[in-house]
């Protein structure tokens, strides 16, 4: 079974830590790599391709070192985040080119059927400098396809594709994880990662700050304490039937509302409702008020 | 708790459809020769293709128009030797060279498409030599065939000196693309750093302290064209052997330094 190890690896710029000792193992299947932007998932990702050397640590793929290794480029295709390719070739020029740099025994079939795998046929003998976005995001996709790898490797491949192209790609890397290739991207949005991959990797400040399936990690996400602000009719008389409950931890009046904390946001959803309903009071507005990712990861790291 | 098990029997399922016939396998031998063809073929197109390709055109416009014109006007013998040897030599082909030998391979590690050949087991060496060559194409082409055109017209098509400028300036396509090419590896001001040797240690200290000549491209290819010519007015100093035995070193030097540096490019992480 091919896998990416990662065994206590850290990388550095002279006294900037960007990965601080990260273990982990990554299987076939899709796994995403999730963090907030600067927390060192591209750092993670080059090196796992050979283009960063660690400052320490452990690193294979499919059992071999990936630096300073070019033959590591028959087992990793690489989807690199910058949008740069050789825009005067048409998108089958590319594709073919990269297949005769493999020395693969047909380049023009292997072409054609990475082309295929990514549905950019029909625009296959355009210019790629004519391309959208989401089109070269493809073609740089068959490219890293096209010696059939077991393992690929994507740089944030949704950044800047318009909702259609995201599914797509979602679809490919699904498609491709299925037939039992190591598929690892980096994203920094929740969605993408939840949609996509069973397994995931929270990268949060250069460290590992959750690692496994995603429910479980959702799981862990959804119950921790949430900061809710409710507006209601009579906000002092909500706060002190809610402190009564054991899900709500603090209540505080503010000028904005009632801030609340609970323990258990499910919980605290319904008994809100209840307990409005039993004292006839009207609920003008419920905010969460740390949803944002940052506060998500920032308690994954905590906890 | 599902999905991992979901995971775990995808996983014990699918090696043998992994190795079972996908298409595209390789053709058994390992990625091997010096140079690249796809490589060299692509950087060929990829240079011709950028506005800067515009400059080549100016080296063969001032040597065949200038000698044209000289040989029209000029009274004094010594201009062929002078203009194509001294000036063509420290001034034409060197900043042919450096325009070429620094575009092949240093606008790719720029704008980052490098990463496209570089995520294949093309051997390092062999990227470097297939850059290389595709800028001694150029500079032949752009550089050291005008040189010959030039003299052509100056002294005649079979003439020693013609000959002479043309082997003296294919040495110089040569050794001053290896420099160049190894400069784009290690800086990304090769350009600048390219000029500063050019005018700085070949123009001022090449001049001035006799040693310097010893590691100054100009004066190998000097050195090579008078050995055909015997010309005094090339103001040659180094021997034919000697011009040859240092050309074919500094070549190997930079061009090994430049595949072991093309060896550690890196991405930059995130973070920094």
């Amino acid at each position: 079974m091919t896998t990416i190890e990662l065994g206590n690896v850290s990388r550095w710029y002279g006294n900037v830590v960007a990965v601080n000792d990260i273990s982990m193992t990554v299987g076939p299947g899709v796994t995403g790599l999730l963090g907030p932007n600067g927390a060192g998932k591209s750092t993670v990702l080059h090196m796992i391709a050979g283009f960063l050397e660690p400052s320490r640590g452990e690193l294979t793929v499919a059992g071999m070192a990936s630096w300073r290794n070019p033959e590591i480029f028959r087992t990793i295709g690489l989807v690199p985040e910058r949008d740069s390719v050789y825009a005067f070739l048409t998108g089958a020029e590319f594709v073919t080119a990269t297949a005769r740099l493999h020395e693969l025994a047909d380049p023009g079939a292997a072409a054609r059927r990475a082309i295929g795998i990514v549905e950019m046929a029909e625009a296959q003998d355009r210019k790629i400098s004519t391309y959208s976005k989401g089109m070269r995001q493809r073609i740089k996709v068959a490219a890293a396809l096209v010696h059939d790898p077991e393992v690929i490797v994507l740089d944030e491949p949704f950044n800047g594709m318009d909702p259609r192209q995201r599914l797509h790609m979602m679809d490919l890397l699904a498609g491709l994880g299925q037939q039992g290739r190591v598929i690892l991207f980096s994203s920094h949005i929740l969605e993408e990662v939840e949609r996509l991959s069973g397994t995931i990797q929270v990268i949060v400040g250069g460290r590992l700050a959750a690692s496994g399936d995603f429910r479980a990690i959702r799981r862990l996400m959804t119950s921790r304490p949430h900061v809710f602000l409710v507006r209601s009719s009579d906000d002092r008389l909500l706060g002190s039937a809610l402190i009564g409950r054991p899900a709500v931890t603090g209540v505080e009046l503010t000028p904005r509302g009632l801030q609340v904390r609970a323990s258990d946001y499910g919980t605290f959803a319904r008994e809100l409702a209840g307990i409005t309903r039993d004292q006839g009071i009207r609920l003008r507005e419920l905010l969460p008020a740390d949803e944002s990712l940052e506060s998500v990861f920032a308690y994954l790291i905590a906890s | 708790m599902t999905q991992q098990s979901r995971m775990s029997h995808r996983m014990s399922q699918e090696p043998d459809m992994a190795a079972a016939g996908r298409p595209g396998k390789r053709a058994g031998s390992p990625v091997s020769g010096v140079v690249n063809g796809v490589v060299l073929r692509l950087t060929l197109r990829a240079t011709m293709g950028r506005k800067r390709a515009l400059i080549f055109a100016i080296a063969p416009v001032i040597l065949i128009g200038v000698s044209a014109l000289l040989k029209l006007t000029a009274h004094s013998p010594v201009w062929p030797p002078e203009f194509l040897g001294v000036f063509g030599f420290t001034v034409v082909i060197p900043l042919t060279a450096l325009i070429i030998g620094t575009s092949v391979i240093g606008a790719e590690i720029d704008d980052g498409s490098i990463v496209h050949l570089l995520a294949t087991p093309v051997r390092r060496l062999s990227v470097i030599l297939s850059k290389f060559t595709a800028a001694v194409i150029l500079t032949a082409a752009f550089g050291a065939i005008p040189e010959y055109l030039a003299g052509a017209i100056a002294t005649g098509p079979a003439s020693k000196l013609a000959i002479g400028l043309f082997a003296g300036a294919l040495a110089a396509s040569v050794i001053y693309n290896a420099l160049f090419v190894m400069l784009s590896v290690v800086t990304s001001r090769a350009i600048a750093v390219g000029l500063l040797y050019l005018l700085v240690w070949e123009g001022l200290l090449g001049n001035l302290v006799g040693g310097v000549r010893l590691l100054s491209v100009d004066q190998y290819a000097l050195g090579i064209s008078n050995s055909v010519a015997h010309n005094a007015n090339l103001h040659a100093h180094l021997t034919l052997s000697t011009a040859i035995g240092m050309g074919i070193v500094v070549t190997c030097i930079a061009l090994a330094f430049a595949a072991r540096r093309l060896s550690s490019f890196s991405l930059k992480g995130d973070a920094v």
